[in-house]
């Protein structure tokens, strides 16, 4: 009777979460689908903590405060340039959470007087499904504080590889699979199974997949980390999904399955964004933090000129714009310059102009994070665009501002077979009758090459700190 | 296993139709959600901690409660913190 309420418990709390993430497919539903999924956590929790017959109830209720204390505290602590790495680290949280049950399944198997919790034979299913969870959980784990050192720059954001990598990864992924064979072996009645191998095993199998998740994202450079993170939530959904085959537990298998899916989904929108496959970025090596990638594409710029403009000059140009497409890069963040970007958008639209943002996919650090920027810059939401929807509007647009964006408005990704970036999706700022480029300086970006756009006749470069280059265009857009 | 291998892909298959159609301005927030539902190995940690009465067991399930409900309180929380600054023009 009880399990059939829990039964029911997680079933509720599972079709909680569907539709939860269903409202996340509008941003003026999207908070009450976050409530929602919430709500559905805390049932699963609630019916697992008093229909269930806890032998340790206390200490499982210290727990969860403790984590609770701590989640909030990071959750209400984070600046919202750190979500790519607060995500991370909760990320490698989900998974090393997998890594610790599969454990203490584990001790129940070794442990003769152990409760009736689960099957009672140590079956090759079994060894399988441990030996899974371990794998991707521990793997998700290092890889996602990997992760989280390159984005919070407390390691090198520039890809790390060195000499017999592959040949590593590939013996560590055969000692996983010959250390699951090795505990599926051992089947038998759970009193009398040898613990050594299962035991052994599992240690063999928590190495490896310790180890290969480090060696998965240190040969990934700074631009790739939003397929990586996107990668990683995607391992954490599937960690809890194998835990859920360990202990037979539906609510984690669709949890699991649902993040999984999630996760996958992002990993492939970003990959598409940058016109490359998974496997091109997870081999590595293209684009650190550093100025030393890449040489330069097919065309020669050496000779070309720049247009370089002035404050006064671009606050005439926009007042007197019928539309204007503001484009902002990771730069504008850096810069801390969506205030004051928001702000000149504001001044613009009483004047009568139309004012738009166009958000390309990997602007920000993660999926979705230029769109977080700006909101918190009180930029509503209806203003943003995606890069399929604005595209086509380039065309009819009087000026077309870049902040701190590079590579995705670089023209070459269009036509030159030569360039690194050659077939990436990008922005055609370079269709607007004028383009304005905000810019420190000519250092390239992260790939690391010459944009064309910038030698173009009708492109103008607006040199500086784009915080005080935008503030004083806001200044003499309101003395027009 | 076959009974929870058919729940874990018509989950699957549920997961990939209803976020295909999340658009990209919910992406970040998206993520943090989806992660806080990964947490649901709190669950999986409560049953193994709680129930199997070892030490062992016991305190490798503790440490996987505190982790899991890092990833659950904190991800829906700054989920929450990110969807409420999202606002239609006034």
């Amino acid at each position: 009777m009880k399990q059939n309420i829990i039964d029911i418990a997680y079933l509720v709390s599972g079709i909680m979460f569907i539709y939860g993430l269903k409202r996340l497919q509008s941003p003026a539903t999207a908070r009450k689908g976050n409530q929602l999924a919430a709500v559905g956590m805390l049932v699963a929790v609630v019916a697992t903590l008093f229909f269930k017959e806890l032998l340790t109830p206390v200490q499982m209720l210290i727990g969860v405060v403790i984590g609770a204390g701590i989640g909030a505290y990071l959750a209400k602590k984070v600046e919202m340039t750190g979500m790519p790495e607060l995500v991370a680290a909760f990320n490698g949280f989900g998974g090393i959470a997998s890594v610790l049950v599969a454990g203490a399944e584990i001790a129940r198997f070794m442990a003769h007087n152990a409760a009736d919790t689960g099957g009672n034979e140590f079956t090759a299913i079994t060894a399988i499904t441990i030996s899974l969870s371990i794998l991707i959980g521990m793997i998700t784990f290092t890889g996602s504080f990997v992760a989280f050192g390159k984005l919070s720059e407390r390691i090198s954001g520039n890809p790390i590889s060195f000499f017999g990598m592959r040949v590593i990864t590939v013996v560590l992924m055969l000692a996983s699979i010959a250390a699951t064979i090795w505990m599926a072996i051992e089947n038998n009645a759970l009193t009398e199974i040898n613990a050594d191998p299962v035991l052994n095993g599992a240690i063999v199998i928590a190495i490896a997949g310790a180890l290969l998740g480090i060696l998965l994202v240190i040969p990934i450079g700074g631009a790739d980390m939003p397929v990586v993170v996107a990668l990683l939530n995607s391992y954490s959904g599937l960690a809890a999904a194998a835990t859920g085959f360990v202990l037979n537990n539906n609510a984690l298998i669709i949890s699991g399955a649902l993040v999984g899916a999630s996760g996958l989904i992002l990993t492939n929108i970003m990959c598409v964004a940058m016109n490359r496959s998974l496997l091109n970025v997870l081999i590595g090596g293209f684009g650190g933090d550093g100025g030393d990638a890449a040489s330069g594409g097919g065309v020669s710029t050496a000779g070309m000129t720049v247009n370089s403009t002035s404050a006064d000059d671009v606050a005439i140009l926009l007042s007197y714009a019928n539309k204007v497409i503001f484009v902002p890069g990771y730069g504008m963040a850096v810069a801390q310059a969506q205030h004051t970007v928001r702000e000149l958008a504001e001044e613009l639209i009483k004047k009568g102009v139309e004012v738009k943002y166009a958000i390309h996919p990997v602007a920000g650090r993660m999926p979705g994070h230029m769109n977080v920027l700006l909101a918190e810059a009180n930029v509503p939401y209806d203003q943003l665009f995606e890069m399929d929807e604005i595209n086509a509007e380039f065309e009819t647009t009087d000026v077309a501002v870049v902040i701190g964006a590079n590579d995705v408005v670089n023209p070459a990704a269009r036509h030159d077979k030569a360039s690194p970036i050659y077939g990436m999706p990008i922005l055609n700022v370079d269709k607007a009758a004028t383009s304005i480029v905000l810019k420190r300086s000519m250092r390239p970006g992260y790939a690391g090459i010459d944009n064309e756009l910038f030698y173009n006749s009708n492109n103008q470069m607006l040199f500086g700190d784009a915080k005080a280059s935008i503030a004083a265009v806001t200044n003499e857009v309101k003395q027009l | 296993m076959l009974e929870s291998l058919i729940v874990f892909i018509l989950a699957s298959i549920i997961g990939a139709e209803v976020i295909s159609k999340v658009p990209a301005t919910l992406h970040t927030p998206l993520m943090s959600g989806s992660n806080a539902i990964s947490g649901i190995t709190l669950v999986g940690a409560l049953i193994v901690a709680g129930m199997v009465g070892d030490a062992w067991a016991m305190w490798l399930g503790f440490v996987a409660v505190i982790v899991a409900t890092i990833n659950v309180v904190g991800g829906f929380l700054v989920t929450d913190r990110i969807l409420q600054m999202f606002k239609k023009k006034d």
